[in-house]
């Protein structure tokens, strides 16, 4: 039973948003040739308890793709910025590594 | 009417004018409003209410609330039967018809009590050891005549014809519990200007003190702070509502019964509501309830806690019998004895403690009621019901004596009810000194107050409330009210100290002969918990699951503590040492007919219907789910049946001009000076390079490299295009686009918007499309070198702005008009009718995915995430020399010569048919496992007389001429059939270009 605070609407349930992933990893360039990178992006996944880096789309608000930090233990919801503003290939911004 | 042998006359909470008629197995009885059915049954004198699960024994109600493990009735009749429901929560309403469950195959002969007789065989463990593992088919043999013997209530099978509400709520403060504690925290907090909801599962306010005297002090006190609080604006009061799961960030979900409303679902009325509260902060003050002795016989019927007794007593005005025998370990059950004696004809206290407070023992003797210490129980006296206990004094079981007696009220000390508090995952904490669990902690913005916390005495229960509603408050921001509290009885009952002066017993001693029950609905003795100890199951989470204990409707509210208590009595170790099990939602059972709420039916989710969706029902469509649309499946002009509509259909299109609504694809406006290179990167082809006017077929990859979607995209402008998805992929695209636009890509200057609902498309296909076109447009150009084959023109007919796109998906000569939704009836039914000398007409879904077949087009079922460019034929489509995404992976994308891709497949055995989801093998290969590939998609074909499909095969096209087998084992058929290719019809495409 997230609430999510989205910077644009305001704190709304997580029923209104939809899950995007993992947000901790960078997401290879456009054409990088090595299969690896992409491999290791789609396909390895960190299952840390604590404090996690996700995407989440508010989709039936304002469609924005988010930089949510969840907390897998207890659901906390931490910091929400806008993925556009997280930096180019979503991989830095606050509380990045 | 008669009152009732066990009715009192005492004043209780009942109104004796207003008597209820209700039935129990079809026999007429009466009670009182306020009454429930437990309370009305005891006051006709109802001793066996059922039988035990697995021993059979009589059995009567042992609590008089949320906790009874005994009292389960299926209440209602037909459709609104409903099993399991405890007879102690049952509101009485006028004509209640109640069944009793637990007796098969009826209470006077009952089979199931030679259960009694084979006891030893049912010892814990039985069910595992009998029914699982190697002779595991023997539980699949037993089962149905275990469980009907169990006597668990029967689910029905029609259809539930009340109605339920979902709805969320938001407030500042929630408390959870109108006792002592609760309405002391929802005073203060209210007081303090925060908007405070009280949750409360009693009818009334007051907790425990429904169960005093309604002639006494805290009666005054109750009714007061009931005033008071129904006086302030900001505070709901929730009646009849559980908070039955608290989850993460303040959110609670209640569940409000309005049973006892009679709720006409045809008035719109609901039957339970189920609220989701976001609280910014919660008070727990759920309170405690008492728990039972455990000695051999411990369930004879008569046999209930000390609370129970008195709140039928006070509550209720019943006397559950007319000779007590008052058996505890603590304080609390001399309020039981106290208030019973004017009533009945004798009371005695049996403490199990070597002393007594003077206090107590004072007014004991004042009463003349005799008080024996250091009591044990070395037998019980009655099977169908209690007659009698033998009492002895000391562990030598010295000086037995019986007293007779029908009534037995038991009290092992308080369980605070600290279930909801523990459902963020803190686990409860031992306190040695009220022999009881408390909450561990609360998650920040939860407070505890009262019994909950170990606080048992009235005046400290209140106080803690009140000092809880200000932390509440003032966690949300607000200063707490100046204002003091109305004070509470100052002068505690002698018997209402905050420890109860508790001795913890979890198994009194002496009590050698008769099973001695920890849990009663699932008739787990103390035997038992020996057994699972032996056998090494010492964790109370095995311990459970081994001996089934706490695993009934009632989850062990009155046995878990106990069962803890012997089995770290055994192990010999504390039992703060010895955890507890995990609390989970649902605190009580919820019909899962009030979680859906409304979504039932065709509630159930979203429908989708397009712009022409009334013209279709009002000209003989007939509608067929298709993802979350409904769409035409085929028209009644064409036919009665699909099977016949869907072969004229196809035959109208092929050979002269067919209309097909189109608006379910998915549309999605691309605008912005990076547009061009936008869709080079999502698209494995090229459209940088696309002509303005011109559209394009492409095809999107994942990031893994594999199918994901495919469509036509059109480019309006050097920086607008208009984009198509498949129905079943519109969403999962747009949010795709959105999320390389936002994460991946933020440089680029592109908006995406749906336009889906906002034009309305038809397909316009035939060898006479044109003609229909200039006929419904005339004035127009609509000649090849104007709008050639995969062109583009934006049109103003009149004032109504039109999409014109020469696109084939039938493989004739086709236009998709788009038009804006609300027009879109109006242009629809204008198109008809200028082609009515055509013979235009519309066509449906059926015909649409067959033409499609016959040109070899893939659609919904062969764009499938698991197959890549290469499978589905489409491998000379990508631009390996521009990045675009999936690029690197599709390259590596599983290969190799027998990875099954697409061919088509055409029958070779006339009167035989194929079948979507056929497994393919090759002649004369035995038919077995899952074969070489697998029919996709398939049609009877007109224009070649014979059922054609296209599939997956192994090796695809290297085997184009050989023959297969096409095996559906579900219908025992084979049919010979041969590869051949996907494009049946007009390879060449010269029927486009026309
Ligand atoms: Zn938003």
């Amino acid at each position: 039973m997230l609430a999510i605070h989205c910077p644009l609407c305001g704190e709304r349930p997580y029923t209104e948003f939809r899950y995007g992933g993992d947000a901790s990893k960078r997401r290879p360039a456009l054409g990088t040739m090595a299969p690896e990178a992409w491999h290791d992006y789609l396909f390895l996944f960190d299952n840390p308890k604590g404090p996690h880096r996700e995407f989440w789309q508010h989709d039936q608000g304002c469609r924005q793709w988010l930089l949510v930090v969840r907390d897998t233990a207890t659901n906390a919801v931490g910091e929400v910025i806008l993925a556009r503003n997280a930096g180019a290939g979503a991989g830095e911004g606050p509380g990045g590594r | 009417m008669t009152p009732g042998p066990g009715r009192v006359r005492a004043a209780g909470r009942i109104d004796r004018d207003r008597p209820l008629g209700f039935s129990l197995d079809g026999r007429a009885l009466t009670g009182y409003q306020g009454d429930t059915l437990a309370s009305a049954l005891l006051a006709g004198g109802a001793r066996v209410i059922g039988r035990s699960f697995k021993y059979h024994r009589p059995r009567g109600f042992l609590t008089a609330g949320v906790d009874d493990p005994n009292g389960l009735f299926t209440v209602g009749e037909g459709d609104r039967a409903e099993p399991n429901a405890q007879g102690t929560m049952v509101e009485l309403t006028e004509g209640l018809s109640a069944r009793s469950q637990n007796a098969w195959p009826s209470v006077r002969f009952d089979l199931g009590a030679v259960n009694a007789w084979f006891a030893p065989l049912l010892r814990a463990g039985f069910y595992y050891k009998t029914f699982m593992g190697p002779t595991r088919r023997s539980w699949m043999t037993y089962e149905r005549l275990i469980r009907r013997a169990a006597g668990l209530g029967a689910a029905r099978h029609e259809p539930d014809p009340d109605r339920y509400e979902t709805r969320y709520a938001f407030t500042d403060v929630l408390v959870i519990g109108a006792g002592p504690a609760g309405l002391g925290a929802a005073l203060a907090a209210a007081r303090s200007g925060a908007r405070v909801m009280l949750a409360e599962q009693d009818g009334l306010l007051g907790g425990t003190l429904l169960a005093d005297p309604v002639t006494g002090d805290t009666e005054v006190w109750r009714t007061r702070m009931e005033a008071e609080l129904r006086s302030l604006a900001g505070l709901q009061i929730l009646r009849h509502t559980t908070a039955v799961g608290v989850y993460d960030g303040g959110t609670v979900v209640l569940v409000t019964r309005r049973d006892h409303c009679r709720p006409d679902p045809a008035a719109g009325e609901a039957l339970q509501i189920v609220t989701t509260v976001r609280a910014k902060a919660l008070i727990h003050a759920t309170g405690a309830i008492e728990r039972p002795l455990v000695f051999g016989d411990n369930d004879r019927p008569g046999i209930m806690l000390a609370s129970a007794a008195r709140a039928y007593l006070n509550r209720y005005a019943v006397a559950c019998g007319r000779r007590a025998v008052v058996l505890t370990n603590n304080d609390s059950a001399y309020a039981a004895a106290f208030d019973l004696l004017p009533h009945i004809d004798s009371v005695m206290v049996a403490d199990v403690r070597r002393d007594v407070h003077p206090s107590l023992a004072a007014q004991a003797a004042s009463l003349g009621i005799e008080v024996q210490t250091s009591a044990v129980v070395a037998g019980v006296l009655g099977r169908a019901a209690v007659r009698g206990v033998v009492l002895g004094r000391g562990e030598g079981r010295s000086r037995l004596r019986s007293i007779a007696c029908d009534l037995v009220c038991m009290s092992g000390g308080w369980s605070p009810l600290a279930h909801l508090s523990c459902h963020g995952g803190i686990k409860p904490r031992y306190r040695k000194d009220r022999a009881a669990f408390v909450p561990g902690g609360y998650a920040p913005g939860h407070f505890g107050a009262g019994a909950l916390t170990g606080a048992f005495s009235l005046p400290t229960a209140v106080e803690e409330g009140w000092e809880a509603g200000h932390l509440a408050a003032a966690f949300c921001g607000f200063t707490p009210a100046a204002q003091g509290l109305q004070s509470a009885p100052q002068a505690a009952a002698p018997w209402d100290s905050d420890s109860h002066r508790i001795e913890p017993v979890w198994q009194l001693p002496g009590a050698r002969a008769g099973k001695a029950f920890v849990d009663f609905q699932n008739d787990v003795t103390v035997r038992d918990l020996v057994i699972a100890h032996q056998e090494g199951y010492g964790s109370l989470e095995h311990l459970k699951r081994y001996t089934t204990l706490g695993m009934g409707t009632d989850q062990g509210k009155t046995s878990n503590i106990n069962a803890l208590g012997i089995m770290a009595g055994l192990r010999g170790i504390g039992l703060e040492d010895a955890g507890t099990t995990t609390f989970r939602p649902p605190f009580t059972a919820v019909r899962v007919g009030a979680l859906a709420g409304r979504h039932v039916g065709r509630h159930f989710r979203p429908m989708r219907r397009s712009s022409l969706h009334d013209w279709h029902l009002a000209h003989g469509a007939q509608m067929i789910e298709a993802g979350p649309w409904l769409r035409p499946w085929y028209y009644l002009w064409a036919g009665a049946t699909v099977e016949r509509a869907y072969l004229e259909e196809m035959r109208l299109v092929r050979h002269a001009v067919g209309l097909s609504d189109i608006s379910t694809l998915g549309k999605i406006d691309v605008q912005g000076p990076d547009a061009a290179e936008f869709l080079d990167r999502v698209y494995v082809n090229g459209f940088a390079r696309l002509p303005v006017g011109k559209a394009r077929y492409g095809v999107m990859l994942s990031d893994a490299g594999t199918i994901f979607d495919d469509g036509t995209t059109t480019r309006l402008a050097d920086t607008r295009y208009f984009m198509t998805t498949t129905t079943a992929g519109a969403e999962e695209v747009l949010c795709w686009l959105e999320f390389l636009l936002q994460t991946a890509w933020p440089d680029l200057r592109v908006h995406v918007t749906c336009v889906t609902d906002e034009w309305a498309g038809m397909a316009i296909a035939g060898p006479r499309a044109r003609d229909a076109l200039e006929r419904a447009f005339p004035g127009q150009d609509f000649s090849n070198p104007t709008l050639p084959h995969m062109g583009c023109r934006d049109l103003v007919v009149g004032r109504v702005p039109m999409r014109l796109i020469r696109l084939s998906f039938s493989g004739e000569l086709a236009y998709e008009l788009y038009v804006p939704a609300g027009l879109g009836p109006a242009v629809w039914e204008h198109m008809l009718l200028s082609g009515e000398p055509l013979g235009m007409r519309p066509y449906g879904l059926e015909a649409l995915a067959a033409l499609r077949i016959e040109k070899g087009h893939i659609a919904g079922s062969e764009v499938d995430p698991r197959l890549s460019l290469a499978d589905l034929g489409l491998g000379r489509l990508a631009r390996y020399e521009k990045p675009f995404v999936g690029r690197e992976l599709a390259a590596r994308a599983a290969s190799g010569p027998e990875r099954a891709s697409l061919v088509g497949i055409e029958c070779l055995e006339p009167g035989k048919r194929l079948r979507g989801g056929a497994i393919l093998f090759a002649a004369g290969e035995p038919v077995r496992g899952h074969g070489r590939g697998y029919v996709t998609s398939v049609t009877w074909s007109p224009t070649l007389e014979k059922f054609i499909a296209i599939g997956l095969f192994a090796g695809g096209l290297d085997h184009l001429g050989e023959e297969i087998v096409c095996a559906f084992p579900l219908k025992g058929e084979r049919v010979r059939a041969r590869i051949t290719s996907p494009v049946f019809l007009d390879p060449k495409g010269e029927r486009l270009h026309v």
